[in-house]
């Protein structure tokens, strides 16, 4: 078996996960996630190179659901950060649980005063010792970054919406992205015993440091193109016909071409070719288009302008 | 083909593209591991590890499809594409498509037979007869002339306007239309979903010919030289002022995310500048939970000013295209402070806060603002004194020591008096004002310019010609 090459002189980083591209993207379809050949490609290069994956792209296009396969694909559990504006060190790498150690402090001053614990060879714990037992591993409160690199099962850690946390922080993950290692002063560094797949989503709303962009590799999912849209909504839509498929996803590849504030993400197009299931729809015309646009689209000014586009000769 | 991804990643970065030493090692790494005949493989695995911006896709696949060509990518004689540009030649066509046409010599094909291939190919969306028609057509009609430094734009033009692609889509759809007429009328939306399919496959079909065309170019004068005649600035760094009609719809693109991004950053930066003093009880009631020690202090939100903004930009004809990326930079701006008021002016002078405040797309406004602003007093040549003058007038009250003013324009001022008292006093009365100027800082003063007599008078004057100079000074903004 190929193992993964080992760039960062870390030994055991366990056996590779994929064969080949192909692999990869058959497996993934059968989890229900339809890749191309772009996504399939990083995926396995992402396990071959040890290296994180930062994804970016649209809205809705599938970025977190591609960690979510990839985790049921290897059979990994998904450890998932989920970033926000103010996210710090103590809720994404670890945090001592300061409650815990005054509680251990309070304790042994209360058995050394009342002699409870005392017996022949009873002494009160010197402060060396005391430090020593309230900084360890009971009293480590560990966050999904620490989790991810402690796991001793597969692991796949989706940092998700990295995008919102402040240029500051992000530096708070170069270090698990690049050595996949935790330093915690008290105790020591923490190393990955079994590389976890890292995936980093974005949504663009501001450009992330090249520190953070030089370790990973990077994967821009835009929308799907026609046949594969087509694939994903007969996938992913029960009961719709092949017609019907075939015809949202035209419509859908027509609204994006026109200049919208919003375009149709994939899981909208999704809920607008399920609705039409339920509705009991077996072929778009105009009418049924323009009473269900407002599923596609999310702006009044956007329905207008679709509506004008794709279906207004039909009044005249 | 570690020389040829050493003379790949060099491209890249003279494109523009920042390629650091790191990608480029994992560049070489990961081409050990994917298939080296897979061309779509190598693309995505030097993609993956060398780029790291969306926008900059567009420039790595130009330099890619140069320096590691297709043709040799439909993989028949089994080689990698890699190495090899400069070994096609026209009688490499796929087996099956040369058995479809009888074979023999490509070259002799009447443009006759070769319009009707074409129409196959793009009724049934075959993408491999496509390929051959795009070669057939390159060598008959873009004439290309070899040795000539050029990037084969005219070449491609004269390619497509002997394919006549127009005239080919009416037929398809007119065809596809009578097909149908049995069934029914087409509808509307039928019929704009068959032209959009159609045209999808024209797009296929330019491609393929400017594929092909770059492709004899490499092997007329080499990767290199090829890379440098049709190496183009990225969207960041286009000059918004003479871009082409093309470029300025990339950077209109460019530019919906960017002022997006704007407004987030403004915003975070609003928010999280400092933290606020401390907050005395919420620090005693948190310390009850360890044992009345205050482990973890609490600190009051804090409340940053409110920073009122007022743009004033020129939209006469010599600033037009820079006009309206500022109006939309104006639109994100305002979306996000309370306090905007936006003026624009030729010689004369309007508010058009109004036309942001009820749109919701900012096209919607910029176009509003073209056609109904009162900005004409005389002549509707820019007069920057007139303008600054009845601004002063009318709204000069209302430039307060919280205020930031914005002048955006080239201060081409047609000799008319400059009355730069006004920016004299603004600046008196203002907390910050500067003036952004799309043009390069070399004709700064050239001319009927007076941008150093304005200059004076403010905090700053920034050269703004491209978004990536824009976006810098949007992020130093306070």
């Amino acid at each position: 078996m190929t193992t993964t090459s080992d760039p960062l002189g870390l030994g055991n980083i366990g056996p590779a996960r994929f064969d080949s591209i192909p692999t990869v993207r058959d497996g993934l379809a059968e989890v229900g996630y339809l890749a191309d050949e772009g996504i399939a490609g990083v995926v396995y290069l992402a396990d071959r190179l040890a290296k994180p994956v930062l994804v970016e792209g649209p809205a809705g296009t599938g970025k977190t659901q591609l960690a979510k396969s990839v985790a049921e694909l290897t059979g990994s559990r998904l450890i998932r950060l989920q970033c926000y504006e103010g996210l710090d060190e103590s809720k994404a790498l670890y945090e001592w649980n300061y409650r815990k150690q005054l509680l251990r402090i309070q304790a042994g001053q209360v058995l050394a005063e009342s002699d409870l614990g005392s017996g022949p060879d009873h002494h009160s714990p010197t402060w060396a010792e005391l430090e020593e037992d309230i900084f360890s591993e009971d009293f480590l409160l560990t966050r999904p970054l620490l989790e991810a690199i402690r796991a001793d099962t597969p692991v796949v850690l989706l940092v998700d919406e990295v995008d919102r946390v402040e240029l500051e922080t992000e530096a708070l993950l170069l270090e698990v992205l690049s050595e996949y290692q935790v330093s915690i002063p008290e105790l020591g560094t923490v190393q990955a015993t079994r590389l976890p797949m890292v995936f980093l989503t974005s949504n663009n709303t501001r450009e992330l440091s090249e520190a953070l962009k030089r370790r990973c590799l990077y994967l821009h999912i835009d929308y799907p193109d026609i046949d594969r849209e087509r694939a994903i909504i007969r996938r992913k839509v029960p009961g719709i016909s092949d017609e019907l498929a075939d015809q949202v996803a035209r419509i859908v590849r027509s609204l994006r071409t026109i200049d919208l504030r919003k375009l149709p993400s994939v899981s909208e197009t999704l809920d607008w070719a399920r609705t039409l299931v339920v509705l009991g729809i077996s072929s778009i015309d105009a009418t049924t288009a323009r009473e269900s646009l407002n599923i596609l689209l999310k702006y009044q000014s956007d329905i207008d302008k679709a509506a004008k586009e794709l279906l207004s000769a039909t009044d005249a | 083909m570690l020389n040829l991804l050493s003379g790949f990643v060099e491209e890249l970065r003279r494109a523009g593209l920042p390629v650091s030493l790191t990608e480029h090692l994992d560049a070489a790494e990961a081409v050990h591991h994917i298939p080296i005949e897979d061309r779509e493989a190598l693309k995505y695995a030097l993609g993956a590890t060398m780029v790291k911006s969306a926008s900059h896709w567009h420039a790595f696949e130009t330099a890619f499809d140069i320096y590691f060509a297709r043709g040799l990518g439909t993989g028949e004689d089994g080689t990698p594409g890699p190495g090899a540009p400069g070994q096609g030649d026209e009688s490499r066509l796929p087996g099956d498509q040369r058995g479809q046409q009888g074979g023999g010599a490509m070259d002799q094909t009447t443009p006759e037979e070769l319009a009707a291939l074409l129409y196959q190919a793009l009724l049934q969306g075959d993408q491999p007869l496509m390929r051959v028609v795009a070669r057939q057509a390159v060598t008959r009609f873009a004439g290309i002339e070899p040795g000539r430094p050029v990037g084969g734009t005219y070449y491609l033009y004269r390619t497509l306007r002997n394919l006549d692609l127009d005239a080919v889509l009416a037929r398809l759809v007119g065809q596809a239309k009578r097909e149908r007429e049995d069934e029914g009328d087409l509808s509307m939306l039928d019929e704009r979903l068959l032209g959009d399919e159609y045209r999808g496959r024209i797009d296929q079909l330019k491609k393929a010919v400017e594929d092909e065309i770059r492709r004899r170019l490499v092997e007329d004068r080499g990767a290199e030289a090829l890379a440098k005649s049709i190496r183009k600035p990225l969207p960041e760094d286009l000059d918004v002022m003479h871009a082409t009609r093309d470029e300025l719809a990339t950077l209109q693109r460019a530019l919906r995310p960017l002022s997006r991004k704007l407004a987030v950053r403004l915003a975070r930066r609003r928010r999280h500048r400092r933290r606020g003093p401390l907050d005395f009880r919420a620090t005693v009631r948190r310390s009850l939970s360890t044992g009345g020690v205050p482990v973890e202090p609490r600190f009051r939100h804090p409340r940053p000013a409110k920073p009122e903004i007022v743009v004033i930009a020129d939209i006469s004809g010599s600033v037009a295209s820079f006009a309206r990326f500022t109006l939309h930079l104006v639109y994100a701006i305002q979306s996000q402070f309370s306090k905007v008021r936006s003026f624009v002016f030729v010689d004369g002078l309007d508010e058009v806060t109004r036309f942001f405040e009820r749109a919701d797309d900012p096209a919607d406004a910029v176009q509003k603002i073209n056609t109904e602003a009162d900005v004409v007093w005389v002549d509707g040549h820019s007069d920057y004194g007139h303008a600054l003058g009845v601004f002063f007038d009318h709204f000069g009250g209302e430039v307060t020591h919280r205020t930031s003013v914005l002048v955006l324009g080239d201060a081409r001022n047609n000799y008319h008096a400059s009355e730069d008292w006004v920016l004299a006093e603004l600046r008196k009365k203002a907390r910050h004002l500067y003036w952004l100027n799309p043009e390069p800082k070399d004709y700064w003063g050239s001319g009927d310019s007076i941008i150093s007599e304005y200059g004076r008078h403010c905090d700053a004057v920034v050269e703004c010609r491209t978004l990536r100079q824009l976006e810098r000074f949007v992020g130093d903004l306070e």
